[in-house]
């Protein structure tokens, strides 16, 4: 190959800088999010595994159950707990930090839910 | 060989015809048929409920009745359902009219009934009077049927609720309210103005705000009603009772009571929307 001495180090050095953050963070597990969890309360309203995945897609089916199906609005969780099928009422009443709760994952993965811009964090500064 | 192709062009020419032309008689001949006995069907079930027009409605829809006298009595009553109103759903203050938010707001006789023909000829009285105007939740509402999003739409109980997620800020509906029910957010209600005064003075926890770019407009307190309680204007004006809520598809409710006995208007009746909002004159 023409010029091989030179494309070859150039393209594993092109390759090396492309996935330089996976390499840098690889293996270190200091680096993941560590949300805070409530103190006074053990059991959300579905497994962990179930909201870790899939919160987001839970509180548009509230939202669409509440408003347009007439769904109720108190929920049970399975221990028979009642709790408020709400973002700002209801998921804030235990996790009532949103720096210390939300955002780090959120952070940490590099999204930015436009909840906030209408809904309130509990005694949100304004 | 010529005559052959020609042959050949004039039966490929009308087996194409005949290709087209046989099936779409044959379904047209089977939807004349299928449009037959849908009329035939509709006729037996109007025959079936005896009913000329409309079947009765089922269901609640949620309706009021606004006593302007009894507003007119009580000075300042109906500036405390406009405040009280706006502090409980976060509804900003932007300071200025072109840019105002008003979920409820108080207007003249001229504005609120501006198709009235008795407005060059009537009681004097009239001029002063404060009349209380919100959403009138209609009953056939343009302001729905405009909305590309679905984002404003009619609830089981016949309120016009909207979900301010969907909102993409088009403002057909705005256009198409004949009322002016509707306000939309040009700046960020969170924001303060140049005194450094929020917009929103005190916020309530427990509603959310809004954000830039979508409209807003009253919600006839669905947060509230779905728990047992009544509008927050209404609450305010239940002393009075200068506002009466309820149930217009029940017989027995004190708002149709109201409307039984005490001769009422609408707002533009001609625009065909059908509102639940009553007004006492
Ligand atoms: S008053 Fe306007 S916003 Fe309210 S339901 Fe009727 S058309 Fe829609
Ligand atoms: S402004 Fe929002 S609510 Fe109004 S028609 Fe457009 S999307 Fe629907």
């Amino acid at each position: 190959m023409y010029g091989k001495g030179r494309i070859i180090p150039a393209l594993i050095l092109f390759l090396g800088v492309m996935t330089s953050p996976m390499w840098y963070k690889s293996g270190d597990l200091s680096k993941l999010p560590k949300p805070e969890k409530p103190k006074d309360y053990k059991e959300c309203v579905a497994p962990t595994a179930f909201m870790r995945t899939s919160h987001m897609v839970l509180l548009n089916q509230w939202r669409d159950n509440i408003l347009r199906e007439d769904g109720a609005r108190i929920g049970k969780t399975a221990n028979g707990t009642e709790y408020v099928r709400s973002l700002q009422n209801g998921c804030m009443k235990c996790h009532s930090d949103k720096k210390k709760f939300c955002d780090t994952c959120h952070n940490y993965a590099s999204v930015k839910p436009y909840c906030w811009d209408c809904h309130l964090q509990p005694k949100e500064a304004m | 060989m010529d005559s052959k192709r020609r042959d050949f062009l004039k039966i490929a020419g009308l087996s194409a015809i005949a290709g087209i032309a046989v099936p779409s008689a044959f379904n047209s001949l089977l939807k004349g048929e299928a449009v037959a006995s849908e009329h035939g069907e509709a006729a037996a079930a109007n025959a079936a409920a005896g009913a000329h027009g409309a079947a009765a409605p089922t269901g609640k829809r949620w309706g009021m009745v606004i006593d302007v006298k009894k507003f007119a009595a009580n000075p300042g009553l109906a500036e405390k359902c406009v405040s009280t109103c706006h502090a409980i759903h976060n509804v900003p203050d932007f300071g200025n009219k072109k840019d105002e938010i008003k979920w409820i707001w108080v207007d003249s006789f001229e504005h609120v009934f501006p198709d009235d023909s008795s407005q060059y000829k009537k009681p004097e009285a009239l001029e002063s009077m404060p009349f209380l105007t919100l959403c009138n939740h209609c009953d056939n509402p343009p302001c729905v049927r405009a909305c590309p999003t679905q984002a404003t739409f009619k609830t089981k109980d016949g309120v016009i609720a909207m979900d301010y997620h969907r909102c993409i800020g088009c403002r057909f509906c705005m256009a198409a309210c004949p009322y002016g029910a509707r306000s939309f957010n040009w700046r960020e209600p969170r924001g303060k103005n140049a005194d450094g005064q929020p917009f929103i003075k005190e916020i309530n926890p427990k509603f959310p705000t809004r954000m830039r770019g979508v409209v807003e407009k009253c919600n006839f307190c669905v947060e509230r009603l779905t728990i047992g309680q009544i509008p927050a204007c209404v609450e305010v004006a239940a002393e009075s009772k200068a506002l009466v809520f309820g149930d217009l598809n029940d017989p027995a409710s004190e708002v149709s009571q109201v409307l039984k006995t005490t001769f009422t208007i609408q707002r533009k009746p001609s625009a065909g929307t059908h509102p639940s909002l009553f007004y006492i004159i």
